[in-house]
């Protein structure tokens, strides 16, 4: 037979376009992926909800914890014992070593007063109740059930632990600042500068009365924020907010998913908000006001 | 065959040999003694032999902080009826106190500088 250069490629090209082609489509067509990619996302939604609340999509997405770690504030209690939300702050800002740069861009903070309007943006401030505003908020890391932090870090450094509290885990920070960005409660903070810089005479210019021993402070080019306070609870106490508060109960600290616990009990039996709801992140601060 | 300008080839190829191992005799000439770091008078134990501290605690270290931070593993490692916190700061350093005796020595020697310090600080550095 006669084949001429023209026709024999031609039907090499059109045997290998079909040879490679077949079996991809054969294969979809085995695994109904041909179906389920037309299928719109939302179609599969009901049946696979139960999975995503436990499992998440994969990735870096934190799984909601049996054991999870939260806070009651009570606003009405702060407004009673004047200075004690100052004292919370304070009593946090010394245990670990927060550092005051002293100028509000460089400022970092793991637990920190504000007003109702500016602590819960979400709701309507229209025909606010006479002098809300003046009491003061503490506003904290909400250690929110499903974190948007924590599925934005790169290196894992921020992640959510077995007892629902979301940690830093400062050596593998490496300063990229997703994690603020992704936070929509403005909890973390950007070490712009050295904390640890000191004076000619060996002074810390940033740590007022010294150093505390018993937590290390930070580097430059790390985020950091509020930890719940893992190594006093690992001995026995209360974060350093909530003894702050002595036995007033203006804070109530415990895990919300024992039913017997006494955080659970006050959050049955008050009406609590949480910041911004809307976003989805599930927090675990609530505010009674 | 004759070799052309014999003496002056000799010379430069002796010279190019000398500068090109100038740093292996430098070293043989000036090399330091490695240093002893200073060992906590009273204290006769710790959480591992001599030999395994010295060829392995960044190996413990790293251990303990994963363990810690992020396994929430606090639990103090107990041996022989001795109790060490899994801590650089308050573990570690309960015993060897002064950093520049007893970990800079020999870091500065093996030229290493990991950075412990940047956050950690020993316990008289509080003030």
């Amino acid at each position: 037979m006669d084949v001429k250069r023209r026709k024999f490629l031609k039907i090499a090209g059109l045997s290998a376009v079909a040879g490679l082609g077949a079996p991809s489509a054969f294969n979809m067509l085995l695994n109904g992926e041909a179906f389920a990619s037309t299928t719109p996302e939302h179609g599969a939604a009901p049946a696979e909800a139960g999975k995503a609340e436990a499992g998440g999509h994969g990735g870096h997405n934190a799984e909601s914890t049996l054991h999870q770690y939260g806070m009651v504030i009570d606003i009405k209690k702060f407004a009673e014992h004047k200075g004690l939300a100052d004292k919370c702050v304070n009593a946090c800002h010394t245990e670990h070593n927060v550092p005051d740069f002293g100028n509000p861009k460089d400022e970092i903070k793991w637990i920190w007063v504000d007003d109702y309007e500016h602590g819960f943006t979400g709701y309507s401030q229209n025909k606010r109740k006479a002098g809300l505003n003046d009491l003061p908020v503490l506003l904290t890391c909400n250690h929110c059930a499903s974190p948007p932090c924590v599925r934005a870090c790169p290196t894992k450094a921020t992640f959510k632990n077995e007892v629902g509290v979301i940690v830093m885990d400062f050596h593998r920070c490496i300063g990229c600042r997703f994690c603020m960005a992704a936070c929509p409660y403005g909890a973390r903070s950007f070490n712009w500068r050295d904390p640890r810089e000191q004076y000619d005479n060996g002074k810390y210019k940033f740590f007022k009365n010294g150093i505390a021993p018993n937590y290390p402070t930070r580097m430059r080019g790390v985020v950091e924020k509020c930890n719940f306070c893992p190594e006093r609870l690992a001995v026995g106490k209360l974060p350093a907010c909530v003894e702050a508060t002595g036995n007033t109960k203006a804070m109530v600290f415990g895990n919300i998913n024992d039913p017997k616990s006494e955080i659970a009990q006050v959050l049955s039996a008050n009406f609590t908000i949480q910041r911004n709801p809307a976003a989805g992140t599930k927090p675990s601060v609530f505010y009674i006001i | 065959m004759p070799m052309y300008d014999r003496g002056k080839v000799l010379t430069g190829l002796a010279i190019f040999v000398i500068i090109m191992t100038f740093p292996v005799w430098y070293n043989l000439v000036s090399a330091q003694k490695a240093p002893i770091p200073e060992k906590p008078k009273d204290v006769k134990k710790c959480v591992g032999t001599l030999e395994y501290m010295r060829s392995s605690h960044m190996q413990v270290l790293n251990t303990w902080r994963d363990e810690v931070v992020r396994l929430e593993n606090r639990k103090v490692v107990e041996l022989e009826g001795k109790q060490y916190v899994k801590s650089l700061q308050l573990g570690c350093m309960v015993c060897h106190p002064d950093r520049k005796k007893f970990c800079d020595v020999c870091h500065t020697y093996a030229a290493n500088a990991p950075f412990c310090w940047d956050c950690h600080f020993q316990p008289k550095e509080t003030k």
